[in-house]
Parts: C-alpha cells; sequence; structure tokens
C-alpha cells in the first residue's frame, strides 16, 4: 500500500489537502455508533445501562455527599440516626479512623505504625522499578523489613516496647500479606521444581506438601496455628500469636503458588530443557537462566491472581483474635454510640482494599506487556 | 484429652522449641530463663505474674459494654474493668495489664496454654469447663440469660402474654432448646422464626416476621442500644436460663485463683458499704466500721493472707470504683438493668462473704 502511495505521489499527481474522516465515523460520536448504538437492540440495552447507572449514581452521591454527615460532637450520633439511612455518617470515619488503621497501638505513638506503612508502600514502588531489579533489592529488603520490626516492637532507640497484642489495622494486613508471599514465593519455587524432580523422595515429599495443604482450608491451618498447636509446647513458652499465623499463611500460600509455578514449567517446550542440556548447563544454570525466566513469565496473571487473592485472606486472622484492618473495623463499629453504621465503613475498608489490589493488577498488566513484548508482532 | 499427651511430646521436642523460642516475639516473659517445667509453671500463676509485671488478661474481641477498644484504641467495658482491678490489686497500679483478645473459639486454648493468666470474656460457668477442661471460675460477676425483646407498641409486659407469638431464634445454639423447654414449662404455644445469622435474625425481628426474639439478655441489650430509637423496643423481665458469666483461671494455682476470687468480693463489699471511688480516700480514714477498716487495709491483715499488700482493696476502689460503679460505667449505657446482678440487700443475687 504505502509503495503505491508514494509511487502516485511521485508522479505529481496533485495531491488533495488531508481530510477528516466523516465526524460520525471517528472520535466519541464514531466509537458511541460502534460500540453502544450500533443496532437498535444494542441502543435499547445501552439506554437502559445509562439510566440505572445515573439513578445510581445520583442516588449514591446524594446519599455519601449531599445529606452525609462528617463529623459530629462528642460521640453524639444522635444527628446522623435521624438521617434514618438517607445520607451517610461519615462522622464514623472521621472518629474511627485511627482506630480503623492502627488499631489499639498506643494512641500517641501512632506515627509508627504510620511510618511502617509508608515503608511497606516505598518498598512496593521500589520494588515494582526494574532498574532496581538487582541483587542489592534483597538487601534493601532486609534493611526495610528489619527497620520495620524496630517500629512497631520498639524497646529500643528510646522507642517504649509495644507488644504484639497491641498491633492492629493496616500495618497488620500489610505484615501478613507482604511477609507471607515473600516467604511463600522462593518456597513455591522450591516446591515446584520440588514436584517435578527425577528424584522420587523430594518429588512424594513435595506432592505431599502441597496436596496435604489444598486440601484443607485455610481458616482450618489458622485453627492449628492459634488452638492446637500452643497445646504442644510446654506452660509459659508462646510462641507469637502473629508468628504462628503469619506461618500457617506462608505454608499455605506456597502451596498454591507452587501449583502456578509449576504450570508454567509445565507450559515450556521441551526443546528449551534439551536445548540448556545441550548446551552443558548444570541443573541450577539451567533453571535459573533458561527455565525459570521463561516459566515464571508465562505465569503472571495468575500468580497476580492468588497474590490478591491473599492479600484479601489475611482477613482470616480475625478468627484468631488478631485486628487486622477488616477486624479493626468491624470492632470501631461495637460500641453503642456507633453501632448501625457498618456500611460507611465497609466502604471505607474495602476503598483500602481496592487501592492495594488494583495496584497490584494494574503492575502485573503492565509488568506482563513489557515481559512478553517479543511476543507481539 | 489433648493436654497430657501433649506435654509428653513437649519434651521430646524440646530441640525444637528452643528454635521456636528464638523465633518468638521478645515478650518481656521469654526474656526470663528457660521455661520453667510444666508443673511448676501451673501452680506459680502468681509468682509469674508478679515476677512479669504486668497481668495478661484474656478478653473478647468486642462486645459492647463488657470489652471493646474505644476510639483511641484503650480497652473499655465491664470485663476489662474487672483486669484493671486485678492488676490494681496486684501491682497497685491499674495500668499494668496487657489485654489479649480471645475469639470464643481460641479463649480455652489461650488461657491452658499460658498465653493469658486469667480469662475475663463473658464465659458461662458449666460443670464440664470447670472440671474437664481444666480451670476454676472464681465467682459469677454477671448472671446473664436468655430473655425476650419485643416492640414496645405491643404493650407485651411479660413472657406469659407472648401465648401464640411468632418468636425469632438462632438455631445451634442452647438458645433454641431452652425456648421450647420453657413454653413447654409454661404451656405456651409459640411459632419459631429459625435464622442462622445474627444479622438476618435481627432483620426478621424488625421488620415483623415475628413478634418477640430470644437471646441472651446482655446480647439483646446490645441489639436494643444499636436500634434508631431503642425505647421503641422492651426487654421483658423474664429470664428463662442460666448464663453465670464468671472470670476463670488455670485449675491448680488456689493463691491466684484466691486473688481474682476476693478481687470480686471486694468490688461487691464496697458497693455494700458505700464504699465508691470517690469517697474511699475519706472512708480509709473516718469511717470506724471495723470491716470497712479491714477492706480498706487499715485493721486486720487480710491483705497480707492473699500475698498482696494491705491497702489491696483501697487501690482496687481508688482505681475502677466499686461493682455498681463498674457496672453503671459499662451496661448501663447499652440499656442493662441491674435485675439479678442487684446485690443480695436489693433482691438481687450478688452476695459478697464477709471481709473477716
Amino acid at each position: 500500500m504505502s509503495d503505491i502511495t508514494l509511487n502516485t505521489a511521485a508522479a505529481g499527481v496533485p495531491e488533495a489537502a488531508p481530510r477528516s474522516a466523516p465526524l460520525t465515523q471517528i472520535g466519541l460520536v464514531g466509537w458511541l455508533r460502534a460500540n453502544l448504538f450500533s443496532s437498535w437492540l444494542s441502543s435499547a440495552v445501552s439506554l437502559l445501562l445509562l439510566y440505572l447507572i445515573i439513578r445510581w449514581a445520583a442516588g449514591f452521591i446524594e446519599w455519601g455527599i449531599v445529606n452525609a454527615i462528617w463529623s459530629v460532637p462528642n460521640n453524639q450520633t444522635q444527628a446522623c440516626r435521624d438521617l434514618k439511612g438517607t445520607g451517610a455518617c461519615w462522622a464514623v470515619i472521621t472518629e474511627k479512623h485511627r482506630f480503623m488503621l492502627f488499631g489499639t497501638y498506643p494512641y500517641e505513638e501512632h506515627w509508627r505504625p504510620f511510618l511502617v506503612c509508608l515503608l511497606f508502600i516505598g518498598l512496593y514502588v521500589v520494588s515494582a522499578m526494574r532498574r532496581f531489579w538487582r541483587w542489592e533489592l534483597a538487601l534493601i529488603w532486609v534493611a526495610v523489613l528489619t527497620l520495620i520490626g524496630v517500629l512497631m516492637w520498639g524497646g529500643i532507640l528510646g522507642l517504649s516496647y509495644v507488644p504484639q497484642e497491641r498491633w492492629g489495622g493496616l500495618p497488620i494486613t500489610l505484615i501478613l500479606a507482604t511477609f507471607g508471599l515473600a516467604f511463600a514465593f522462593p518456597l513455591a519455587i522450591l516446591v515446584a521444581l520440588g514436584r517435578r524432580s527425577s528424584l522420587p523422595a523430594i518429588k512424594v515429599l513435595c506432592i505431599m506438601y502441597v496436596e496435604l495443604i489444598r486440601g484443607v482450608p485455610l481458616i482450618s491451618l489458622l485453627f492449628m496455628a492459634s488452638v492446637m498447636f500452643p497445646l504442644f509446647l510446654p506452660e509459659g513458652m508462646n510462641i507469637d500469636k502473629l508468628l504462628r499465623a503469619q506461618i500457617a499463611i506462608i505454608l499455605f500460600a506456597a502451596a498454591y503458588l507452587a501449583e502456578v509455578v509449576r504450570g508454567g514449567l509445565q507450559a515450556l517446550p521441551k526443546g528449551q530443557y534439551e536445548a540448556a542440556d545441550a548446551l552443558g548447563l548444570s541443573y541450577w544454570q539451567k533453571t535459573g537462566f533458561i527455565i525459570l525466566p521463561q516459566a515464571l513469565r508465562l505465569v503472571i496473571p495468575p500468580l497476580v491472581n492468588t497474590f490478591i487473592g491473599f492479600f484479601k485472606d489475611t482477613s482470616l486472622v480475625l478468627i484468631i483474635g488478631i485486628f487486622d484492618l477488616l477486624t479493626a473495623g468491624k470492632t470501631a463499629i461495637i460500641e453503642p454510640a456507633w453501632q448501625g453504621f457498618g456500611v460507611e465503613v465497609y466502604i471505607t475498608i474495602g476503598a483500602i482494599y481496592f487501592v492495594f489490589c488494583f495496584a497490584m493488577s494494574k503492575y502485573s498488566q503492565g509488568l506482563e506487556a513489557e515481559l512478553n513484548r517479543h511476543r507481539r508482532r | 484429652m489433648m493436654m497430657p499427651s501433649g506435654r509428653f511430646l513437649t519434651r521430646a521436642m524440646a530441640g525444637a522449641a528452643i528454635l521456636a523460642t528464638a523465633l518468638a516475639a521478645p515478650a518481656p516473659a521469654q526474656q526470663a530463663p528457660q521455661p520453667a517445667p510444666a508443673a511448676a509453671a501451673a501452680s506459680n500463676t502468681f509468682d509469674a505474674v508478679r515476677a512479669r509485671g504486668t497481668l495478661i488478661c484474656g478478653v473478647n474481641t468486642g462486645l459492647a459494654g463488657f470489652a471493646q477498644p474505644d476510639s483511641q484504641g484503650v480497652w473499655r467495658g465491664f470485663d476489662v474493668d474487672y483486669c484493671r482491678a486485678y492488676a490494681a490489686a496486684i501491682f497497685g497500679d491499674p495500668t499494668k495489664v496487657r489485654f489479649v483478645p480471645t475469639t470464643a473459639q481460641n479463649r480455652f486454648t489461650a488461657l491452658q496454654s499460658g498465653e493469658v493468666d486469667v480469662l475475663s470474656r463473658n464465659t458461662t460457668w458449666t460443670l464440664s469447663r470447670d472440671t474437664s477442661l481444666g480451670f476454676d471460675f472464681t465467682g459469677t460477676n454477671f448472671f446473664d440469660g436468655q430473655g425476650f425483646m419485643v416492640k414496645a407498641s405491643t404493650g407485651v409486659k411479660t413472657a406469659k402474654e407472648l401465648d401464640g407469638a411468632t418468636i425469632c431464634v438462632q438455631p445451634g445454639t442452647t438458645t433454641e432448646q431452652n425456648l421450647t423447654d420453657w413454653a413447654r414449662a409454661t404451656r405456651i404455644r409459640f411459632t419459631p422464626v429459625v435464622i442462622e445469622r445474627l444479622e438476618e435474625v435481627v432483620q426478621a425481628y424488625l421488620a415483623g416476621r415475628c413478634d418477640a426474639y430470644t437471646t441472651d439478655v446482655s446480647g439483646l441489650a446490645a441489639t436494643r442500644s444499636a436500634q434508631q430509637r431503642p425505647a421503641d423496643h422492651v426487654i421483658l423481665p423474664d429470664v428463662i436460663s442460666k448464663e453465670p458469666l464468671s472470670p476463670l483461671v488455670r485449675q491448680g494455682d488456689p493463691r491466684f485463683a484466691d486473688v481474682i476470687k476476693w478481687v470480686h468480693y471486694m468490688l461487691l463489699s464496697a458497693e455494700e458499704f458505700g464504699i465508691t471511688q470517690a469517697n474511699v480516700q475519706q472512708m480509709l480514714q473516718n469511717d470506724a466500721r471495723p470491716e470497712v477498716q479491714r477492706m480498706l487495709g487499715r485493721g486486720g491483715d487480710l491483705g497480707r493472707m492473699l500475698g498482696l499488700d494491705n491497702a489491696w482493696g483501697a487501690n482496687v476502689i481508688r482505681a475502677i470504683g466499686n461493682y455498681a460503679e463498674i457496672f453503671e460505667r459499662n451496661l448501663k449505657p447499652i440499656g442493662l438493668q441491674r435485675g439479678p446482678n442487684a446485690l443480695w440487700t436489693a433482691g438481687g443475687l450478688q452476695y459478697s462473704p464477709p471481709f473477716r
């Protein structure tokens, strides 16, 4: 095509001024025609949906903004109750947001968990940038996680000691999710490799681990960690409740991630393995340089799917009395003055979860596109 | 049944245990030398608590009026005030207590495993828990029981008037059984509406699908206080089951159990003798009644007998007030009346043995 155009231009045919396509074909109008109003049926559906969306949005704006009450003095929620559900009582968030975010952590020390949340987010951002993908990143992780431990526990550097049972809210969710996935992922890779190993003992062990853990619900593992396990320890000796829950989450996540990784390993053509062997690479060289980079790239979508699932599954720790973000939110509305304002609290908590999960999802889409560039034609 | 075999296994797992200690949180207790053998630890909660310098109290993760953190994350409630009272008695300082939130599922393990020293968590005193679970209940500090809530507009005044009514109830718990037993005994006919989830059963009651809603009175009160207009709902005075709520400790440490027990009696007696947070200092100096003198530590040697300071009673009252004050502060706002929890002198069941 382009050749012909060039030729005609070269032949001196008078060139017409470039015209844009008809307005009905491009731009917003064209898009609307093509996608929403292409036939009478789709026009009807579009109009109906538009009507429903506008009605719902108008209702939500009226409830959430126009009629809403943003703060009340001294826990006097009568003003909110007088709304009888026609407006949101965001006063509950104004009053309780610090409890929802940081739980029973000492009030004057809230800057510490706040800093911890910022550190976590900073850590995620740095780890997400490809230019930081070097071995020094591991050092940064160790340093930041240590710093987070120091900030949360205190007891040194003039920080007051805060026992674990007082931690709560968003830091707990981030700790469980980050440590959980950070430890589960390497474990998962080992288990996935082990499942495909030719050594029968390792293979059986890995299969047993995966099948055993996948065979029970996470909630029962958490129960085991919190209810059964302490009975096997001598009295007076307690492994931290949070640590027990954390280990249960790591073991559980690793089993699921291992299966995802195994999917990637199996999707690789056998030629890749054989080519690596032909080059004379050792097992670990082959795995590290040839197999894993390709296999993991293949399974980015299911990996992120599992990550997002586990980020939210951490809220199951509520059954063993740990105040994660969701539990802290639920506990915030137990106080009689604030009972009955659950919707506002759940919307807020949902928004926080959404921000984290959506960021993960968006990032993975970008990563996928970037890493799979060679496949695009 | 888990416990004995668990203990044996423990010793075999000593190596793993040491590794686990290294991984465990640097809680002050774990900075002490190696944990003492199980038997010694069991009988020495009192000394362990004193050595640690804080009491660890298991509370509910959140139950209106009984235990819930406020907006600043400070624990408040009836059960929580009891924990502060224990700390005031043992250390003379109500702040020397750590609260561990426990769920209905892990509360007993938390106590058995020594994660908490005392469980102050709306737990019903039953024979099996007292014996086979290996706990000691230290005295009912709240007499709960199953009751009924109706809409005020119905004009129902007693449960007897519920003949022919539709009653909302949750299945699976003893609540449903109690309701049936009570109806049979009092020859009342009713139609049960059985709904599994708490929110749904409350919704059904509010929507008028049933005339009455039944569960424990403390639960009714919490539900009632959460309504737009609590005054539209009435909790009937009849209580059809016994749910005595009591703090509990591990069996085998009578000294610690005594302290927990007598702090409760101190709170009751203080109410009986009119000692309040406001007037305790004045009573200590001016009141001539010998029992008051003994309670507040001016005469007798009662504190010493418990292994405490003689001023323990005065410390408790000064820190959190008497039983009536605890009740007013925490349970009145959720709409609970004293009822069976009034002092025996006022026709209730709360009765303290004498301080002598």
